[in-house]
């Protein structure tokens, strides 16, 4: 018998969920912030689903109402990916000009 | 146009990345590169989506366009914002990520064969339920954040909203979007579908109202999960490595920093979630009030005090944030530097109004991060030092969190401050902070009260040193 692929999904979750765990507990407390915003950042990876969404019309008609959420979900995903990541830079810069100012 | 196997590993590899994006977060040498592996992880899915799709007609165009309106919003936005605000950005984006979950899937659920999830009516049984899934949460987590940002950005007020019958209400409509998921998954109806997505609104809603501006910590990290779980879930529905890993990621990353918050408080998460905690703690509190003699000072007293001290501690509070006084704190430190005091910073799990707030607002105005301590480094200095500092902090001080077990907070791990020579609380009245309760420290023989603005006054100390 084979196996559903679904599963093969749900062990790769499965497993991610335990590397988060032990990633995230050896995350330094005073980067917290910095990981909030760039898991915010990762996490807009649901692009992908919005492109696909945004491509499903046609050459005739590009816009119905499925590519229409999906053009939508794909400005929204975008604010989050150029914001998240470039916050999370310039925080990050802050941390750094400080040791190099120590020593 | 690549195979799908070949797409597959690529999304695999940015999920690596992402892996490693989190990794460099271990420590601030490091973190610097990790952000880069985290962008270079988007680039790949990003492309890879690209090519893996057959359909190059004019609604790539369009998809590029959104890419770059939303990009330099986002972008403006990041370079816009002071450190101050980092609270209400990160609620902010989480309502993005939560909202774009909903949208991929309404239009998945529109027209799943763009998806390969079978047809409208027919879709995959399987690919409903995470469909259905990932759309709940994302509506729990649109709305939610949003909320959690009005209250952070003082639109709406910080104080908890409850009502009769909250909890019955709430647990009535959990139950009812598991029933919604039940009776859509079997019927295929999209009315269900719309009335799944409202009713997780309402609930998202519902759900963040009753907390309190000072578990602000506790509600953004869970909204942090709440977004990797719906990212997970829509992940399951596109058949997306990436995205099935990112999900996981971000969902154990929100829900380990949700359990370091309550910890910090020394509250259950559930505690937490339930809520009302400020308003009950208030009334109590204002029975038995007392009248008790406190010193105060001004910012000559203080710098003398500073003045003959070899070492200082800092402790910084969401009221240092509200003040914007890091920078004139800074300055502060500077000039006891100069006369050879020690000073160092200590910083509560819970100081501020997300994980890490303090920490970020002390690098912005420069100062090194290896002076500046967690709790557990740094509690068993305080009695050594000769001066506290507590600038915009107030119940992660008092010490009644370890000495009397009729108080709200007893348990909390608090900062040892009492033991130091001599306490300098910078605040603008005597008021109760968050937890609505009375601060011990304020009338200790060694506390001297500085009654001013944060900001102001620690400008004025520098001045007089």
């Amino acid at each position: 018998m084979e196996i559903d692929p679904l599963i093969f999904r749900l062990s790769i979750f499965i497993l991610s969920i335990f590397v988060g765990y032990y990633v995230v507990w050896s995350v330094t407390p005073s980067l917290h912030t910095p990981l909030m915003s760039v898991t915010n950042a990762i996490s807009s990876v649901i692009i992908v689903g919005a492109i696909i969404a945004g491509l499903s019309g046609n050459s005739e008609s590009v816009f119905n109402t499925s590519s229409i959420f999906g053009f939508l979900a794909i400005a929204l995903a975008a604010i989050n990916i150029f914001g998240g990541f470039l916050v999370t830079q310039r925080m990050l810069a802050m941390y750094k000009k400080k040791t190099k100012d120590k020593k | 146009m690549i195979s799908a196997n070949l797409s597959a590993i690529f999304y695999l590899v940015s999920g690596v990345l992402f892996i490693l994006a989190l990794r460099g977060l271990s420590s601030p040498e490091t973190s610097r590169q990790g952000n880069l592996f985290g962008i270079l992880g988007m680039i790949i899915a990003i492309t890879v989506t690209f090519l893996s799709t057959s359909n190059f007609s004019t609604g790539f165009i369009f998809v590029l366009i959104f890419i770059l309106a939303g990009g330099s919003i986002g972008a403006f936005i990041a370079y816009r914002i002071p450190m101050t605000a980092m609270p209400e950005l990160v609620a902010g984006f989480h309502s993005l990520v939560g909202l774009a979950a909903v949208f991929v899937a309404i239009s998945a659920f529109l027209n799943p064969e763009a998806f390969n999830l079978g047809s409208p009516g027919k879709i995959k049984l399987g690919s409903l339920i995470e469909m259905s899934i990932g759309a709940a949460v994302g509506a729990i987590t649109f709305s939610g954040s949003v909320i959690a940002f009005l209250k952070l950005q003082g639109i709406m007020s910080g104080s908890p909203i409850t009502f009769k019958g909250q909890h019955f209400l709430n647990a009535l409509i959990l139950i009812t979007i598991v029933a919604l998921i039940y009776l859509l998954c079997s019927t295929q109806s999209p009315n269900l579908f719309w009335i799944l997505l409202i009713v997780s609104f309402l609930i998202g809603f519902l759900l963040i109202i009753p907390i309190g501006g000072a578990d602000m910590p506790v509600v953004i990290s869970m909204l942090n999960s709440y977004s990797g779980w719906a990212a997970a879930g829509i992940g399951f529905t596109l058949e997306n490595t990436a995205l099935i890993i990112t999900g996981a990621l971000v969902g154990s990353s929100g829900a380990i920093l949700s359990y370091i918050m309550c910890k910090g408080m020394n509250r259950s998460f559930f505690n937490v979630i339930l809520g009302g905690f400020g308003a009950t703690e208030e009334m109590g509190s204002v029975s038995n009030k007392e009248q008790r003699p406190v010193k105060s000072g001004n910012a000559d007293d203080a710098a003398f005090l500073m003045k003959n001290a070899s070492s200082v501690i800092i402790v910084p509070g969401y009221g240092m944030a509200v003040a914007q006084a890091q920078h004139a704190l800074r300055e502060m430190v500077d000039t006891l530097k100069k006369n050879d005091i020690k000073v160092s910073y200590a910083i509560h799990p819970v100081a501020g109004r997300m994980p890490g707030h303090m920490n970020v607002l002390l690098a912005e105005a420069n100062v090194p991060y290896d002076e500046v301590f967690e709790l557990e480094e740094i509690n068993n200095d305080f009695a050594n030092a000769d001066v506290a500092f507590v600038i915009g902090a107030n119940d992660v001080t008092n010490p009644v969190a370890k000495t009397d077990p009729q108080s709200p907070i007893y348990g909390m791990p608090v900062l040892d401050v009492e033991k130091c020579k001599s306490v300098l609380f910078v605040k603008r009245s005597l008021s109760p902070g968050y937890a609505g309760i009375d601060n011990d420290l304020f009338y200790k023989e060694n506390t001297l009260m500085l009654f001013a603005d944060a900001k102001k006054m620690t400008e004025d100390i520098t001045k007089n040193l």
